[in-house]
């Protein structure tokens, strides 16, 4: 598949001026490496979502039902009522341009219609045609115009071209959130069976199982009886986690992708580690193989999926009587659980506020969700000095962080992770001021657009990012970008190998796991990936 | 559209409302026709205010009725989280007053706006520059555009309140003759013809800019020329002016005298620029303060946000999915609720 993607010579050709036809009458065309594949229809019959088919983007025809159009506009009248953010965005934005070269994929790809202000203007033109007076009356002397078929396939190549990352809505004046937009149209593609294959096959694999994976409870299980293996293999103490357990006071929740693709594994036998230290102190979690998914496709399809996949960690929690619930290193499985799930499926009247069994701490910045983040919960850890560590176990590594979107843009967690690592490694630096916090730049993959066959999407959109830690792999010779997130820990390797070579990526509680000296341990010769420990080899 | 279409359709636009205006003025200069002075001096600008005050109104609260099903604040700072981390309390408002002083760094000093940086890409490398100018004349647009508003109520007071007085001496720098020279108004003027070159020098923003963007800028340029063609080249009769919208203030509107052409044309555009308001892009200014991205705390899990419209969903229970599973967890030695033999 790589090797369609155009080499990075060609890649960098990137012409940012506009074509001379307006937008409205640039017709939209859909090209290989940019998009996803359609959704399938057992896929969309499995969750009930309407108009499963086989259809192809590059068709002409996309069979669409014959009242389309009814269907959508209704669509558009319910979330208008529904949503102030969706109603207001339509009207106010006053095309300043300031969003429009934030964007990942305006900088990324040159296509205007992905600036911020022309994505949200594909839908906003037909909300002025349809829902305003000004718009019936004037048509395009006020950006008004005609839903077509022709504009929905704009619509459908362009919100799969957002990764939500609201990244525009931080320098938009009025806070104008392109994400939502795509957000809500996405909502209105699905009401007529155009979702993308990468997005829905995950949300029914998590709705069946449990994970977006598929991978069954006793699959589960098996592979991370694989890291306790492996993890024994490298420290010589043997941890074991506990599965489905009722009683227990704490219910761990992470993304799939952690206990399924490297290099996430690492960071799940970080989890591992840490859990085992901390068990003699007091510590008592269960893993859940019904809620083993902490990521959320749902999210990306429509706010009524969001709810019923995320609906599984409040059940599980309830049924096996935890306190409360500790959650994994992932960007949108965080902005659901801090923006969204306590609404949606709340109040977890049977948890308790969270607190630290092994410092005291109460997190009462969880105190209605009852959810804690894994690095606010570790970050703690430290300050009260409840951890042994050997930072020079890392000492190969010289790091950089990444903000993941959402823990950055939707919940503001960016001081504890640098704290993490700060105090479990030797060597770090930060990436420009420009391209990191709140305006830290998309992995170019979020937002279910992870898939394979739109990787030159993908290289296009990380390119900011990727060039990003380029300048600092270069200026202070950072090998290795920490972060906080399964998607980031899934599509930044191929990234870096594309951008940046020698650079690998790594979950922050990887970090954990190599520095934490466990009681017991045997002399560790590797880190978790099993490859040399600094100054071994001459010891050898 | 392109640009020449949406400059054109707007200069057509704007062409037709002065030429209302000056036709209104000339009717009354020149036929003494004092219908066409009652219609342009009284009867539109009470439709217009009405229509301002109504739309303006309706806007708002249609906005205000939407609900707000979930609590989505972009958070541009470090959260509160662990007491000894130090929250971004302006970028990442955690109470009602840290909300409230976010949304007045929004509204009075265009905070994100200030944060405005430019990408520029070089040799296959893209580069992120400071990028204020726009920040600087937007400020200076509102802000000349705000006291302008303010100085025009000399018109509809009487006495004129001292605060009045001091911010025109505030305003005015010398004095070339009778009037002070007020920069205000020509600090909006070069402001708003700054946005509108700007509109037009930068291939991305010509790109995306409606008729409807060009039109409003047209509209408050005329207003602005009128106004200070008005006050210091063919002086106007400030007196009758006065008389004028102090009658229409207290409801008891004297017949409009002969104010001169300039005049009819400066108030007609002003009706047409408020009537415009509410159903425009203009209605930013009472949007912004209903941002959710904006007026919200970043305290949903400590506070529930809650949903007006919340609905029960279709959910895999668990007791679903061990009906599917349980052999199988069973023989992994997993725990389950209902032994396999139970069952049958
Ligand atoms: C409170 C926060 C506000 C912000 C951040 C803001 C921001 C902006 C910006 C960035 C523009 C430039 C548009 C362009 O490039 O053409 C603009 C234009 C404008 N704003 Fe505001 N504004 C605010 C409030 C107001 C208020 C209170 C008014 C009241 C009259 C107002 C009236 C206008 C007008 C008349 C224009 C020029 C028309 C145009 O460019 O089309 N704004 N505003
Ligand atoms: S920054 Fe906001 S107001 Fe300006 S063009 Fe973008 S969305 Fe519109
Ligand atoms: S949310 Fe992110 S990806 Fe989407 S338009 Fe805004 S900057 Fe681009």
């Amino acid at each position: 598949m790589a090797d369609e993607v155009p080499k990075t010579s060609e890649m960098v050709k990137i012409d940012h001026a506009p074509p001379s036809t307006g937008w409205m009458d640039t017709p939209v065309v859909i090209r290989k490496g940019i998009y996803s594949y359609p959704a399938k229809k057992p896929t969309l019959d499995y969750l009930s979502m309407p108009f499963g088919r086989e259809w192809s983007p590059l068709d002409a025809d996309w069979k669409l039902p014959p009242n389309w159009l009814d269907i959508l506009l209704e669509g558009m009248r319910e979330r208008i009522d529904r949503f102030r953010s969706f109603r207001l965005f339509m009207d106010i934005c006053v095309r300043c341009g300031a969003c429009a070269d934030k964007c990942h994929y305006f900088i990324g790809t040159g296509d205007p219609k992905n600036m911020p202000v022309l994505r949200a203007e594909l839908l906003r033109s037909v909300y002025r045609k349809e829902f305003t007076l000004a718009g019936k009356l004037m048509g395009k002397m006020v950006g008004a115009r005609q839903m077509t078929a022709e504009v929905l396939k704009e619509w459908w190549y362009y919100f799969f071209q957002c990764s939500e990352c609201r990244r525009c809505s931080v320098f938009c004046p009025y806070g104008i959130d392109t994400a939502e937009i795509t957000i809500i149209g996405r909502e209105l593609l699905n009401l007529l069976g155009l979702n993308i294959d990468w997005i829905a096959q995950p949300a029914a694999n998590c709705f069946r199982t449990g994970n977006h994976l598929g991978i069954q409870p006793h699959a589960f299980k098996d592979m991370l009886d694989f890291f306790v293996d492996d993890t024994e293999n490298i420290t010589g103490v043997r941890v074991n986690p506990t599965y489905n357990r009722k009683g227990a006071e704490i219910l761990f929740v992470t993304p799939s992708g952690d206990v399924f693709a490297d290099p996430g594994t690492y960071t799940a036998m970080g989890y591992l580690i840490l859990f085992h230290y901390l068990e003699s102190l007091g510590f008592d979690v269960t893993w859940s193989t019904y809620a083993s998914e902490g990521g959320n496709f749902g999210f990306f399809t429509s706010h009524e999926m969001m709810k019923r996949l995320n609906a599984k960690m409040y059940a599980e929690a309830k049924r096996l009587k935890v306190k409360w619930i500790l959650g994994g290193e992932c960007g949108h499985m965080w902005r659901v659980i801090h923006q969204y799930m306590d609404t949606m499926n709340g109040p977890a009247d049977h948890l308790e506020t969270p607190v630290s069994p092994i410092t005291g701490t109460r997190f009462t910045n969880a105190a209605t969700t009852k959810m804690v983040h894994i690095t606010e919960f570790t970050a703690d850890l430290i300050r009260n000095g409840k951890l042994k560590l050997d930072k020079s176990r890392n000492d190969n590594l010289n790091v950089t962080f990444h903000d993941s979107c959402n823990p950055a843009r939707g919940m503001g967690l960016l001081d504890e992770p640098r704290y993490v690592i700060q105090n479990v490694c030797n060597t770090f630096h930060e990436m420009p001021e420009s391209t990191i916090r709140e305006q830290t730049f998309c992995c170019g993959s979020g937002s279910g657009l992870n898939a394979g066959e739109n990787l030159e999407l993908r290289f296009r959109g990380g390119m900011p990012r990727a060039n990003a830690v380029k300048h600092v792999h270069e200026k202070h010779g950072v090998n290795m970008l920490a972060c906080v997130c399964a998607i980031d820990r899934a599509v930044l390797p191929p990234l870096m190998d594309y951008w940046v070579p020698g650079v690998g990526v790594t979950g922050v509680h990887e970090l954990v796991g190599n520095a934490l000296i466990l009681p017991g341990e045997k002399k560790r010769t590797t880190d978790l990936r099993g490859e040399d420990l600094p100054g071994v080899e001459e010891e050898d | 559209m392109n640009v020449w279409a949406s400059l054109i359709l707007s200069l057509i636009a704007i062409g037709a409302v002065a030429t209302v205006g000056a036709v209104a003025g000339a009717a009354v200069q020149f036929f003494d026709l004092s219908a066409a002075a009652w219609l342009f001096g009284v009867v539109i600008p009470y439709l217009a205010f009405v229509t301002f005050i109504a739309g303006f109104i309706y806007r708002v609260t249609t906005w205000a009725r939407s609900p707000v099903p979930f609590g989505i604040p972009t958070v541009c700072g470090q959260a509160k989280s662990l007491p000894w981390i130090k929250q971004s309390r302006l970028e990442s408002p955690f109470t009602k007053l840290e909300v409230v002083a976010r949304m007045a760094l929004e509204i009075l000093c265009f905070r994100s706006l200030f944060r405005n940086t430019r990408m520029t890409f070089k040799g296959g490398r893209p580069l992120y520059g400071p990028n204020q100018w726009l920040w600087v004349i937007a400020l200076a647009f509102h802000y000349t555009f705000l006291v302008i508003v303010i100085r025009h109520m000399r018109f509809f007071t009487e006495p004129i309140p001292g605060v009045l007085k001091l911010l025109e001496a505030l305003d005015g720098f010398l004095q070339i003759g009778a009037p002070y020279v007020l920069i205000s108004g020509f600090v909006m003027a070069g402001a708003a013809t700054f946005l509108l070159l700007r509109r037009l020098a930068f291939a991305n923003i010509r790109y995306i800019s409606l008729p409807n963007d060009y039109f409003p800028l047209f509209l408050i340029l005329t207003i602005a020329g009128t106004g200070i063609l008005m006050r210091h080249v063919f002086k106007v009769d400030i007196v009758a002016v006065k008389a004028m919208m102090m009658g229409i203030v207290t409801f008891h509107p004297v017949a409009p005298m002969d104010i001169g052409m300039l005049f009819y044309i400066h108030l007609f555009c002003v009706c047409v620029l408020i009537a415009y308001f509410p159903w425009s892009k203009l209605m930013h200014m009472g949007g912004v303060f209903l941002s959710p991205t904006r007026n919200l705390p970043n305290n949903t899990r400590a506070v529930r946000h809650e949903n007006p419209w919340n609905y029960p969903v279709k959910v895999h229970t668990y007791e679903e999915y061990e009906e599917e599973f349980r052999e199988k967890m069973i023989e992994a030695g997993l725990p389950v609720e209902k032994e396999a033999a139970e069952e049958e």
